[in-house]
Protein backbone atom coordinates (compact mmCIF):
# COMPACT_ATOMS: atom_id res chain seq x y z
CA UNK A 1 0.00 0.00 0.00
CA UNK A 2 1.20 3.40 -0.98
CA UNK A 3 1.89 5.66 2.30
CA UNK A 4 4.45 8.29 0.99
CA UNK A 5 4.66 9.37 -2.30
CA UNK A 6 6.57 12.25 -3.85
CA UNK A 7 5.27 14.92 -6.62
CA UNK A 8 6.34 17.16 -9.19
CA UNK A 9 5.36 18.78 -12.56
CA UNK A 10 6.66 21.28 -14.90
CA UNK A 11 10.50 19.94 -15.76
CA UNK A 12 10.46 22.22 -18.57
CA UNK A 13 13.65 20.77 -19.63
CA UNK A 14 15.64 21.78 -16.72
CA UNK A 15 17.31 18.18 -16.28
CA UNK A 16 19.35 19.91 -13.56
CA UNK A 17 16.53 20.48 -11.06
CA UNK A 18 14.98 17.01 -11.86
CA UNK A 19 18.24 15.39 -11.09
CA UNK A 20 18.81 17.36 -8.04
CA UNK A 21 15.15 16.78 -6.95
CA UNK A 22 15.53 12.87 -7.63
CA UNK A 23 18.58 12.21 -5.81
CA UNK A 24 16.83 13.77 -2.70
CA UNK A 25 13.62 11.94 -2.98
CA UNK A 26 15.70 8.51 -3.45
CA UNK A 27 17.49 10.16 -0.33
CA UNK A 28 13.85 10.93 2.03
CA UNK A 29 12.83 7.37 0.74
CA UNK A 30 9.02 7.46 -1.14
CA UNK A 31 6.96 4.43 -2.51
CA UNK A 32 6.45 5.95 -5.95
CA UNK A 33 7.13 9.19 -7.50
CA UNK A 34 4.93 11.41 -10.07
CA UNK A 35 5.68 13.71 -12.99
CA UNK A 36 2.44 15.39 -13.37
CA UNK A 37 3.21 16.71 -16.90
CA UNK A 38 4.79 19.32 -19.08
CA UNK A 39 8.41 18.03 -19.32
CA UNK A 40 9.37 20.41 -22.39
CA UNK A 41 9.29 24.84 -22.37
CA UNK A 42 12.06 27.07 -21.59
CA UNK A 43 15.32 25.34 -20.56
CA UNK A 44 17.74 23.83 -22.99
CA UNK A 45 18.08 20.06 -24.44
CA UNK A 46 14.88 18.16 -23.65
CA UNK A 47 16.28 14.61 -24.53
CA UNK A 48 18.44 14.99 -21.28
CA UNK A 49 15.06 14.90 -19.12
CA UNK A 50 13.71 11.16 -20.39
CA UNK A 51 16.82 9.19 -19.07
CA UNK A 52 16.29 10.46 -16.12
CA UNK A 53 12.37 9.95 -15.93
CA UNK A 54 13.26 6.21 -16.95
CA UNK A 55 16.13 5.51 -14.69
CA UNK A 56 14.01 6.76 -11.41
CA UNK A 57 10.92 4.61 -12.44
CA UNK A 58 8.65 8.29 -12.27
CA UNK A 59 5.32 7.15 -12.96
CA UNK A 60 3.96 10.49 -15.47
CA UNK A 61 1.20 12.02 -17.18
CA UNK A 62 0.27 14.03 -19.67
CA UNK A 63 0.71 17.83 -20.15
CA UNK A 64 -0.37 20.16 -22.31
CA UNK A 65 3.02 20.53 -23.36
CA UNK A 66 3.68 17.22 -23.71
CA UNK A 67 0.24 16.40 -25.71
CA UNK A 68 0.95 19.47 -28.14
CA UNK A 69 4.43 18.05 -28.74
CA UNK A 70 3.67 14.08 -29.52
CA UNK A 71 -0.07 15.49 -31.49
CA UNK A 72 3.03 17.87 -33.86
CA UNK A 73 0.45 20.63 -32.82
CA UNK A 74 1.75 24.30 -33.82
CA UNK A 75 2.17 25.57 -30.54
CA UNK A 76 1.32 24.87 -26.67
CA UNK A 77 -1.78 25.37 -26.48
CA UNK A 78 -1.51 27.74 -23.04
CA UNK A 79 -4.27 30.18 -24.47
CA UNK A 80 -1.64 33.45 -24.00
CA UNK A 81 -3.45 36.52 -25.75
CA UNK A 82 -0.39 39.11 -25.02
CA UNK A 83 1.19 39.04 -27.88
CA UNK A 84 4.47 39.40 -26.09
CA UNK A 85 3.52 35.89 -24.08
CA UNK A 86 3.28 34.83 -26.99
CA UNK A 87 6.61 35.89 -28.50
CA UNK A 88 7.90 33.88 -26.03
CA UNK A 89 5.81 31.10 -25.58
CA UNK A 90 6.36 30.07 -29.48
CA UNK A 91 10.43 31.20 -28.98
CA UNK A 92 10.11 28.13 -26.15
CA UNK A 93 8.01 25.23 -27.67
CA UNK A 94 9.48 25.80 -31.01
CA UNK A 95 12.76 24.97 -29.74
CA UNK A 96 11.51 22.22 -27.55
CA UNK A 97 9.84 21.06 -30.32
CA UNK A 98 13.01 20.46 -32.54
CA UNK A 99 14.72 19.49 -29.98
CA UNK A 100 13.17 16.24 -28.59
CA UNK A 101 13.58 13.29 -30.69
CA UNK A 102 10.28 11.80 -32.50
CA UNK A 103 10.84 8.48 -30.07
CA UNK A 104 10.33 11.03 -26.78
CA UNK A 105 7.46 12.90 -28.79
CA UNK A 106 5.75 9.75 -29.12
CA UNK A 107 6.49 8.51 -25.86
CA UNK A 108 5.00 11.52 -24.46
CA UNK A 109 1.81 10.58 -26.54
CA UNK A 110 1.37 7.28 -24.63
CA UNK A 111 1.27 8.78 -21.43
CA UNK A 112 -2.43 8.69 -19.71
CA UNK A 113 -3.86 12.31 -18.81
CA UNK A 114 -4.89 11.15 -15.32
CA UNK A 115 -4.16 8.82 -12.35
CA UNK A 116 -5.66 7.48 -9.68
CA UNK A 117 -4.19 5.89 -6.53
CA UNK A 118 -4.85 4.65 -3.44
CA UNK A 119 -2.73 6.43 -0.99
CA UNK A 120 -3.63 5.18 3.00
CA UNK A 121 -7.16 5.43 2.73
CA UNK A 122 -7.59 8.14 0.57
CA UNK A 123 -8.86 7.90 -3.00
CA UNK A 124 -5.95 10.62 -4.68
CA UNK A 125 -6.56 11.87 -8.41
CA UNK A 126 -3.35 13.15 -10.15
CA UNK A 127 -3.81 15.53 -13.25
CA UNK A 128 -2.20 18.29 -15.07
CA UNK A 129 -4.63 21.48 -14.83
CA UNK A 130 -7.77 20.11 -13.67
CA UNK A 131 -9.61 16.85 -13.56
CA UNK A 132 -11.91 18.46 -16.18
CA UNK A 133 -9.55 19.98 -18.54
CA UNK A 134 -5.76 19.16 -19.41
CA UNK A 135 -5.00 23.60 -19.50
CA UNK A 136 -7.19 24.70 -17.09
CA UNK A 137 -4.82 27.07 -14.95
CA UNK A 138 -5.97 26.21 -10.93
CA UNK A 139 -4.60 29.53 -9.13
CA UNK A 140 -4.49 29.43 -5.71
CA UNK A 141 -6.21 33.13 -5.55
CA UNK A 142 -9.03 32.71 -8.52
CA UNK A 143 -9.82 28.84 -7.36
CA UNK A 144 -12.76 29.26 -4.41
CA UNK A 145 -13.13 26.34 -1.98
CA UNK A 146 -16.81 25.67 -3.25
CA UNK A 147 -14.76 24.63 -6.94
CA UNK A 148 -12.75 22.77 -5.65
CA UNK A 149 -15.08 20.63 -3.39
CA UNK A 150 -17.49 20.29 -6.50
CA UNK A 151 -14.23 18.81 -8.35
CA UNK A 152 -13.79 16.37 -5.48
CA UNK A 153 -16.90 14.95 -5.03
CA UNK A 154 -17.64 15.33 -8.89
CA UNK A 155 -14.25 13.22 -9.85
CA UNK A 156 -14.88 11.02 -6.47
CA UNK A 157 -11.70 11.71 -4.98
CA UNK A 158 -10.45 12.87 -1.53
CA UNK A 159 -6.92 14.26 -2.87
CA UNK A 160 -6.97 16.38 -5.96
CA UNK A 161 -3.19 17.03 -7.25
CA UNK A 162 -2.27 19.38 -10.16
CA UNK A 163 0.64 21.75 -11.22
CA UNK A 164 0.48 23.34 -14.77
CA UNK A 165 0.51 26.94 -13.19
CA UNK A 166 3.89 26.58 -12.18
CA UNK A 167 2.87 27.87 -8.20
CA UNK A 168 2.86 25.30 -5.31
CA UNK A 169 -0.08 25.69 -3.11
CA UNK A 170 -2.39 23.60 -1.44
CA UNK A 171 -6.03 24.04 0.00
CA UNK A 172 -7.54 21.94 3.00
CA UNK A 173 -11.66 21.66 1.61
CA UNK A 174 -13.68 21.84 4.88
CA UNK A 175 -16.81 23.40 5.23
CA UNK A 176 -17.52 27.08 4.62
CA UNK A 177 -19.00 29.68 6.15
CA UNK A 178 -20.93 31.79 4.30
CA UNK A 179 -21.40 34.97 6.45
CA UNK A 180 -19.10 36.68 9.28
CA UNK A 181 -16.08 37.92 8.80
CA UNK A 182 -13.38 34.99 7.21
CA UNK A 183 -13.79 31.17 7.89
CA UNK A 184 -11.75 29.91 10.55
CA UNK A 185 -11.17 26.71 8.71
CA UNK A 186 -9.37 27.83 5.29
CA UNK A 187 -6.08 28.19 5.38
CA UNK A 188 -5.78 25.79 7.66
CA UNK A 189 -2.33 22.87 7.84
CA UNK A 190 -3.30 19.87 6.58
CA UNK A 191 -3.09 18.11 10.06
CA UNK A 192 -4.79 20.59 11.95
CA UNK A 193 -7.44 19.93 9.76
CA UNK A 194 -7.70 15.74 9.62
CA UNK A 195 -7.28 16.44 13.90
CA UNK A 196 -10.36 18.43 13.58
CA UNK A 197 -12.26 16.20 11.39
CA UNK A 198 -11.66 12.67 12.46
CA UNK A 199 -15.09 11.57 11.52
CA UNK A 200 -15.08 12.48 7.76
CA UNK A 201 -12.91 11.96 5.12
CA UNK A 202 -10.69 15.07 4.65
CA UNK A 203 -9.96 16.64 1.58
CA UNK A 204 -7.45 18.44 -0.10
CA UNK A 205 -6.15 20.03 -3.29
CA UNK A 206 -2.93 20.20 -3.76
CA UNK A 207 -0.91 22.55 -6.40
CA UNK A 208 2.61 20.31 -6.57
CA UNK A 209 4.73 23.00 -8.24
CA UNK A 210 7.12 22.81 -10.84
CA UNK A 211 10.89 21.61 -11.03
CA UNK A 212 11.36 23.62 -14.46
CA UNK A 213 11.77 27.15 -13.23
CA UNK A 214 11.43 29.46 -9.84
CA UNK A 215 8.31 30.48 -8.68
CA UNK A 216 8.25 33.97 -9.27
CA UNK A 217 9.90 34.72 -5.85
CA UNK A 218 13.21 36.27 -6.25
CA UNK A 219 14.87 32.76 -5.17
CA UNK A 220 16.39 30.65 -7.81
CA UNK A 221 15.09 27.04 -5.88
CA UNK A 222 12.11 25.73 -6.91
CA UNK A 223 10.20 22.80 -5.73
CA UNK A 224 8.44 18.78 -5.72
CA UNK A 225 6.14 17.99 -3.01
CA UNK A 226 6.08 14.74 -0.24
CA UNK A 227 2.43 13.68 0.18
CA UNK A 228 1.52 11.42 2.73
CA UNK A 229 -0.59 8.98 4.99
CA UNK A 230 0.55 8.00 8.00
CA UNK A 231 -2.57 7.72 8.75
CA UNK A 232 -3.37 11.21 8.41
CA UNK A 233 -2.76 13.28 5.09
CA UNK A 234 0.13 15.43 5.31
CA UNK A 235 2.04 18.06 2.76
CA UNK A 236 5.59 19.04 2.56
CA UNK A 237 6.25 21.62 0.24
CA UNK A 238 10.21 20.51 -1.07
CA UNK A 239 12.55 23.34 -2.42
CA UNK A 240 15.15 22.39 -4.53
CA UNK A 241 18.86 23.87 -4.59
CA UNK A 242 20.23 22.89 -7.80
CA UNK A 243 23.19 24.64 -10.10
CA UNK A 244 21.38 26.87 -11.79
CA UNK A 245 24.06 28.76 -12.91
CA UNK A 246 25.08 25.83 -14.70
CA UNK A 247 21.38 26.29 -16.11
CA UNK A 248 21.68 29.42 -17.03
CA UNK A 249 25.13 29.21 -19.07
CA UNK A 250 23.61 26.16 -21.26
CA UNK A 251 20.66 28.27 -21.88
CA UNK A 252 23.04 31.38 -23.48
CA UNK A 253 24.79 28.39 -25.42
CA UNK A 254 21.50 27.32 -26.87
CA UNK A 255 20.81 31.17 -27.70
CA UNK A 256 17.44 30.35 -25.37
CA UNK A 257 15.80 34.51 -24.51
CA UNK A 258 17.78 35.88 -22.29
CA UNK A 259 14.19 36.98 -20.66
CA UNK A 260 14.19 33.15 -19.81
CA UNK A 261 17.80 33.23 -18.47
CA UNK A 262 16.98 35.81 -16.20
CA UNK A 263 14.12 34.20 -14.38
CA UNK A 264 16.58 31.31 -13.88
CA UNK A 265 18.76 33.34 -11.80
CA UNK A 266 16.92 36.15 -9.89
CA UNK A 267 13.35 33.88 -9.69
CA UNK A 268 11.22 36.54 -10.80
CA UNK A 269 8.99 36.10 -13.69
CA UNK A 270 9.87 37.73 -17.22
CA UNK A 271 7.16 36.27 -19.58
CA UNK A 272 3.68 34.33 -19.42
CA UNK A 273 2.96 37.17 -16.90
CA UNK A 274 -1.26 38.01 -18.18
CA UNK A 275 -2.42 34.83 -17.28
CA UNK A 276 -1.10 35.74 -13.43
CA UNK A 277 -4.20 36.81 -11.25
CA UNK A 278 -3.82 40.33 -9.45
CA UNK A 279 -2.70 38.69 -6.00
CA UNK A 280 0.50 36.14 -7.57
CA UNK A 281 0.81 39.14 -10.17
CA UNK A 282 1.66 41.45 -7.02
CA UNK A 283 4.04 39.18 -5.25
CA UNK A 284 6.47 38.91 -8.61
CA UNK A 285 8.88 41.62 -9.78
CA UNK A 286 7.34 42.52 -12.83
CA UNK B 1 -15.97 33.84 -48.43
CA UNK B 2 -20.08 34.75 -46.88
CA UNK B 3 -20.13 32.51 -43.36
CA UNK B 4 -23.20 30.70 -43.88
CA UNK B 5 -26.75 31.76 -42.67
CA UNK B 6 -28.87 30.03 -40.08
CA UNK B 7 -31.94 28.68 -41.45
CA UNK B 8 -31.81 25.52 -39.13
CA UNK B 9 -32.97 25.08 -35.33
CA UNK B 10 -29.74 27.38 -33.60
CA UNK B 11 -27.64 24.95 -31.12
CA UNK B 12 -28.98 24.75 -27.72
CA UNK B 13 -25.81 24.81 -25.01
CA UNK B 14 -26.13 23.25 -21.70
CA UNK B 15 -24.21 24.47 -18.34
CA UNK B 16 -21.80 22.30 -18.02
CA UNK B 17 -20.95 24.14 -14.70
CA UNK B 18 -21.58 27.17 -12.99
CA UNK B 19 -17.90 28.37 -12.83
CA UNK B 20 -18.53 32.40 -13.15
CA UNK B 21 -21.13 33.85 -11.32
CA UNK B 22 -22.37 37.68 -12.41
CA UNK B 23 -23.89 40.15 -10.36
CA UNK B 24 -25.59 42.63 -13.08
CA UNK B 25 -25.69 44.57 -9.77
CA UNK B 26 -26.48 48.73 -10.87
CA UNK B 27 -28.53 46.59 -13.96
CA UNK B 28 -28.22 49.53 -16.78
CA UNK B 29 -27.65 52.52 -14.91
CA UNK B 30 -24.21 54.04 -15.65
CA UNK B 31 -22.84 57.48 -14.95
CA UNK B 32 -21.43 57.61 -18.57
CA UNK B 33 -23.38 57.16 -22.15
CA UNK B 34 -21.06 55.26 -24.04
CA UNK B 35 -21.86 55.59 -27.91
CA UNK B 36 -20.78 51.68 -27.80
CA UNK B 37 -22.80 50.27 -25.35
CA UNK B 38 -24.23 46.95 -25.99
CA UNK B 39 -26.93 46.84 -23.28
CA UNK B 40 -26.86 50.59 -24.07
CA UNK B 41 -26.37 52.03 -20.24
CA UNK B 42 -26.95 55.86 -18.99
CA UNK B 43 -28.29 57.72 -16.11
CA UNK B 44 -31.61 56.96 -17.36
CA UNK B 45 -31.62 53.46 -18.64
CA UNK B 46 -34.21 51.71 -16.02
CA UNK B 47 -34.84 48.54 -17.76
CA UNK B 48 -32.64 46.90 -15.35
CA UNK B 49 -32.19 48.37 -11.90
CA UNK B 50 -29.87 47.70 -8.74
CA UNK B 51 -30.30 44.48 -6.92
CA UNK B 52 -31.14 44.64 -3.47
CA UNK B 53 -28.30 43.66 -1.10
CA UNK B 54 -30.19 40.57 0.35
CA UNK B 55 -30.51 39.24 -3.11
CA UNK B 56 -26.76 39.59 -3.80
CA UNK B 57 -26.50 37.86 -0.26
CA UNK B 58 -28.79 34.59 -0.59
CA UNK B 59 -27.48 34.14 -3.91
CA UNK B 60 -23.78 34.02 -2.45
CA UNK B 61 -24.82 31.26 0.17
CA UNK B 62 -26.40 29.45 -2.37
CA UNK B 63 -23.34 29.77 -4.47
CA UNK B 64 -21.13 27.62 -2.61
CA UNK B 65 -23.74 24.69 -2.77
CA UNK B 66 -23.34 25.31 -6.81
CA UNK B 67 -19.29 25.15 -6.73
CA UNK B 68 -19.03 28.73 -8.03
CA UNK B 69 -15.42 29.54 -8.75
CA UNK B 70 -15.65 33.13 -9.17
CA UNK B 71 -17.73 36.13 -9.11
CA UNK B 72 -18.24 39.19 -11.19
CA UNK B 73 -19.81 42.27 -10.42
CA UNK B 74 -21.10 44.83 -13.44
CA UNK B 75 -23.49 46.97 -15.08
CA UNK B 76 -23.78 49.59 -15.94
CA UNK B 77 -21.77 51.47 -12.97
CA UNK B 78 -21.16 48.83 -10.14
CA UNK B 79 -19.63 51.68 -7.68
CA UNK B 80 -23.36 53.20 -8.19
CA UNK B 81 -24.44 50.82 -5.82
CA UNK B 82 -24.78 51.72 -2.18
CA UNK B 83 -24.19 48.41 -1.15
CA UNK B 84 -21.27 47.60 -4.21
CA UNK B 85 -18.07 47.70 -1.14
CA UNK B 86 -20.09 45.34 1.30
CA UNK B 87 -20.90 42.97 -0.83
CA UNK B 88 -17.57 42.72 -3.22
CA UNK B 89 -16.26 41.83 0.76
CA UNK B 90 -18.88 39.46 1.20
CA UNK B 91 -18.07 37.87 -1.96
CA UNK B 92 -13.79 37.84 -1.24
CA UNK B 93 -14.79 35.68 1.52
CA UNK B 94 -16.20 33.23 -0.83
CA UNK B 95 -13.99 33.64 -4.06
CA UNK B 96 -11.99 35.70 -6.37
CA UNK B 97 -13.69 38.89 -7.53
CA UNK B 98 -13.81 41.03 -10.62
CA UNK B 99 -15.34 44.65 -11.11
CA UNK B 100 -16.04 45.60 -14.29
CA UNK B 101 -15.64 49.58 -13.82
CA UNK B 102 -15.37 53.32 -15.41
CA UNK B 103 -13.43 54.24 -12.68
CA UNK B 104 -14.47 57.93 -12.51
CA UNK B 105 -16.66 57.32 -9.80
CA UNK B 106 -13.89 55.49 -7.12
CA UNK B 107 -13.33 56.74 -3.68
CA UNK B 108 -10.10 56.81 -1.69
CA UNK B 109 -12.38 55.28 1.28
CA UNK B 110 -13.95 52.34 -0.55
CA UNK B 111 -10.41 51.23 -1.86
CA UNK B 112 -9.04 51.15 0.93
CA UNK B 113 -11.63 48.83 2.04
CA UNK B 114 -11.57 46.58 -0.67
CA UNK B 115 -7.70 46.67 -0.58
CA UNK B 116 -7.83 45.54 3.29
CA UNK B 117 -10.79 43.21 2.51
CA UNK B 118 -8.39 41.78 -0.52
CA UNK B 119 -5.38 41.27 1.40
CA UNK B 120 -7.32 38.98 4.03
CA UNK B 121 -8.79 37.14 1.37
CA UNK B 122 -7.22 33.63 -0.05
CA UNK B 123 -8.71 35.40 -3.27
CA UNK B 124 -7.31 37.85 -5.77
CA UNK B 125 -9.94 41.39 -6.47
CA UNK B 126 -9.63 42.50 -10.02
CA UNK B 127 -10.81 45.56 -11.28
CA UNK B 128 -11.50 45.97 -15.10
CA UNK B 129 -11.28 49.15 -16.15
CA UNK B 130 -13.46 50.37 -18.99
CA UNK B 131 -11.08 53.10 -21.38
CA UNK B 132 -11.40 52.82 -25.59
CA UNK B 133 -9.01 55.28 -26.62
CA UNK B 134 -5.27 55.73 -25.50
CA UNK B 135 -5.49 59.24 -25.78
CA UNK B 136 -8.26 61.68 -24.63
CA UNK B 137 -9.77 62.55 -28.18
CA UNK B 138 -10.22 59.07 -29.06
CA UNK B 139 -11.56 57.73 -25.92
CA UNK B 140 -14.07 61.02 -25.32
CA UNK B 141 -15.37 60.52 -28.60
CA UNK B 142 -16.73 57.04 -27.76
CA UNK B 143 -17.73 57.52 -24.07
CA UNK B 144 -18.11 61.08 -23.17
CA UNK B 145 -16.49 64.46 -22.90
CA UNK B 146 -13.87 64.31 -19.91
CA UNK B 147 -13.93 61.02 -19.62
CA UNK B 148 -10.49 60.50 -20.55
CA UNK B 149 -9.57 62.24 -17.38
CA UNK B 150 -11.98 60.97 -15.17
CA UNK B 151 -10.66 57.09 -15.67
CA UNK B 152 -6.93 57.62 -15.84
CA UNK B 153 -7.62 59.38 -12.46
CA UNK B 154 -9.53 56.29 -11.10
CA UNK B 155 -6.49 54.33 -12.89
CA UNK B 156 -4.07 56.10 -10.96
CA UNK B 157 -6.65 55.80 -7.43
CA UNK B 158 -6.11 52.01 -7.78
CA UNK B 159 -2.65 51.98 -8.32
CA UNK B 160 -1.87 54.01 -5.18
CA UNK B 161 -4.20 51.58 -3.30
CA UNK B 162 -2.09 48.87 -4.96
CA UNK B 163 -4.11 47.29 -7.25
CA UNK B 164 -3.12 46.17 -11.20
CA UNK B 165 -6.00 47.13 -12.68
CA UNK B 166 -6.75 45.59 -16.12
CA UNK B 167 -7.42 48.10 -18.94
CA UNK B 168 -10.29 46.67 -20.68
CA UNK B 169 -10.24 48.30 -24.50
CA UNK B 170 -13.46 47.95 -26.95
CA UNK B 171 -12.10 47.48 -30.60
CA UNK B 172 -13.99 51.01 -31.40
CA UNK B 173 -11.12 51.79 -34.00
CA UNK B 174 -11.31 49.44 -36.17
CA UNK B 175 -8.81 51.15 -38.35
CA UNK B 176 -6.08 50.03 -35.57
CA UNK B 177 -5.10 46.06 -35.22
CA UNK B 178 -5.91 44.61 -31.87
CA UNK B 179 -2.20 44.21 -31.72
CA UNK B 180 -1.40 47.91 -32.79
CA UNK B 181 -3.65 49.02 -30.33
CA UNK B 182 -2.74 47.04 -27.40
CA UNK B 183 0.82 48.35 -27.70
CA UNK B 184 -0.47 51.82 -28.00
CA UNK B 185 -2.40 51.07 -24.71
CA UNK B 186 0.83 49.72 -22.50
CA UNK B 187 2.97 52.57 -23.68
CA UNK B 188 0.47 55.48 -22.88
CA UNK B 189 -0.18 53.38 -19.48
CA UNK B 190 3.58 53.55 -19.12
CA UNK B 191 4.21 56.78 -19.58
CA UNK B 192 1.79 57.12 -16.82
CA UNK B 193 3.20 55.98 -14.23
CA UNK B 194 1.82 52.29 -14.74
CA UNK B 195 4.93 50.35 -14.75
CA UNK B 196 3.49 46.78 -15.41
CA UNK B 197 0.19 47.27 -17.53
CA UNK B 198 -2.12 44.68 -17.98
CA UNK B 199 -4.18 45.43 -21.04
CA UNK B 200 -7.25 43.39 -22.62
CA UNK B 201 -8.72 43.89 -26.27
CA UNK B 202 -12.38 43.43 -26.32
CA UNK B 203 -13.70 42.59 -29.67
CA UNK B 204 -16.77 44.70 -30.54
CA UNK B 205 -20.50 43.88 -30.10
CA UNK B 206 -23.07 45.11 -32.33
CA UNK B 207 -25.92 45.34 -29.80
CA UNK B 208 -27.46 47.88 -28.32
CA UNK B 209 -26.01 51.85 -29.03
CA UNK B 210 -23.49 50.35 -31.09
CA UNK B 211 -26.02 49.62 -33.98
CA UNK B 212 -26.28 53.15 -33.80
CA UNK B 213 -22.77 53.95 -33.93
CA UNK B 214 -21.96 51.52 -36.85
CA UNK B 215 -24.20 48.48 -37.62
CA UNK B 216 -25.30 45.43 -36.46
CA UNK B 217 -25.04 42.35 -36.86
CA UNK B 218 -25.30 41.07 -40.57
CA UNK B 219 -27.94 38.07 -41.25
CA UNK B 220 -25.03 35.52 -41.82
CA UNK B 221 -23.38 36.66 -38.27
CA UNK B 222 -25.11 33.51 -36.78
CA UNK B 223 -23.97 30.42 -35.01
CA UNK B 224 -25.83 27.58 -36.63
CA UNK B 225 -25.47 24.10 -34.91
CA UNK B 226 -22.88 23.08 -37.88
CA UNK B 227 -20.62 25.27 -36.85
CA UNK B 228 -20.48 23.64 -33.37
CA UNK B 229 -19.38 20.43 -34.48
CA UNK B 230 -15.53 20.40 -33.48
CA UNK B 231 -15.81 23.74 -31.19
CA UNK B 232 -14.63 24.01 -27.64
CA UNK B 233 -18.05 24.55 -26.67
CA UNK B 234 -16.19 26.01 -23.17
CA UNK B 235 -15.23 28.73 -25.33
CA UNK B 236 -18.54 30.40 -24.33
CA UNK B 237 -19.82 31.98 -21.46
CA UNK B 238 -23.29 30.25 -21.30
CA UNK B 239 -21.28 27.24 -21.14
CA UNK B 240 -19.87 28.34 -17.54
CA UNK B 241 -21.59 31.54 -16.12
CA UNK B 242 -24.90 32.87 -15.52
CA UNK B 243 -26.04 36.33 -14.54
CA UNK B 244 -28.02 37.66 -11.68
CA UNK B 245 -30.37 40.79 -12.28
CA UNK B 246 -32.84 42.41 -10.34
CA UNK B 247 -35.50 40.67 -12.64
CA UNK B 248 -34.22 37.21 -12.40
CA UNK B 249 -31.23 35.13 -13.77
CA UNK B 250 -30.39 35.55 -17.23
CA UNK B 251 -27.74 33.08 -19.64
CA UNK B 252 -25.23 36.29 -19.85
CA UNK B 253 -24.37 39.83 -19.33
CA UNK B 254 -24.22 40.47 -23.06
CA UNK B 255 -28.21 39.25 -23.85
CA UNK B 256 -29.75 41.15 -21.45
CA UNK B 257 -32.24 42.10 -24.13
CA UNK B 258 -32.95 39.26 -25.83
CA UNK B 259 -36.70 37.79 -25.38
CA UNK B 260 -35.32 34.80 -23.74
CA UNK B 261 -32.31 35.56 -22.50
CA UNK B 262 -34.15 35.49 -18.71
CA UNK B 263 -33.68 31.56 -17.72
CA UNK B 264 -35.46 31.94 -14.24
CA UNK B 265 -36.13 33.59 -10.85
CA UNK B 266 -33.03 32.32 -9.22
CA UNK B 267 -29.65 30.54 -9.59
CA UNK B 268 -31.26 26.87 -10.18
CA UNK B 269 -33.96 27.17 -12.26
CA UNK B 270 -31.57 29.62 -14.26
CA UNK B 271 -29.33 26.96 -14.72
CA UNK B 272 -30.86 25.30 -17.64
CA UNK B 273 -29.51 25.24 -21.03
CA UNK B 274 -29.96 28.26 -23.85
CA UNK B 275 -29.88 27.76 -27.78
CA UNK B 276 -27.65 30.45 -29.72
CA UNK B 277 -30.52 32.52 -31.85
CA UNK B 278 -28.85 35.56 -31.02
CA UNK B 279 -26.49 36.93 -33.77
CA UNK B 280 -23.97 38.19 -30.23
CA UNK B 281 -23.19 34.41 -30.01
CA UNK B 282 -21.46 35.01 -33.11
CA UNK B 283 -18.85 37.24 -31.35
CA UNK B 284 -18.36 34.72 -28.42
CA UNK B 285 -18.04 31.76 -31.07
CA UNK B 286 -15.36 34.17 -33.07
CA UNK B 287 -13.48 35.29 -29.39
CA UNK B 288 -13.84 32.79 -26.96
CA UNK B 289 -15.51 33.60 -23.40
CA UNK B 290 -14.56 37.24 -23.94
CA UNK B 291 -15.68 38.17 -20.60
CA UNK B 292 -13.36 36.02 -18.65
CA UNK B 293 -10.26 37.03 -16.94
CA UNK B 294 -6.69 36.35 -18.74
CA UNK B 295 -6.10 33.36 -15.48
CA UNK B 296 -9.11 31.93 -16.59
CA UNK B 297 -8.15 30.83 -19.77
CA UNK B 298 -8.57 27.50 -21.23
CA UNK B 299 -9.08 25.85 -24.70
CA UNK B 300 -9.02 22.34 -26.07
CA UNK B 301 -5.98 21.46 -27.12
Amino acid sequence: MLRRIALFGGIYNNYLALEAALRDIRQRGVDGIYCLGDFGAFGPHPDRVFPLIWDYQVECIQGNYDQSLARDLPDCQCGYTDPRDNYFARISYEYTYQHTSPENRRWLGTLPTQRRLLLGRYRVLLCHGSPRKINEFLWESTTSTAFLQWLCATYEADVICATHTGIKWQRNLEAIQTSGRGSPLLGRTMTEACAHSKATTAKLFVNVGVLGRPENDGTPRVWYTILEADPELRVEFVPVEYDYRRLAREMRDEKLPEEFVETILTGWWTTCLEILPAKERKRGKF
Amino acid sequence: MLLPILEEAAATVHLAHLDDLWFQITGTLCNLACRHCFISCSPHNHTFGFIPRAQVEEALAESVALGVKEYYFTGGEPFLHPDIVPLVCQALRLGPVTILTNATVLRDDWLRELAHAERESLYSLEFRVSLDGYEAERNDAVRGAGTFARTMQGVRRLLEHGFLPVITVAHVEEELSPETLYHCFVEMLRRFGYDRPRVKILPLLRLGAETQRTRGYLPQERVTAEMLADFDLDQLLCRHARVLTDRGVYVCPILLEAADARLGDDLQSGLRSFSLRYSACYTCYLHGTICANASAQRRDL
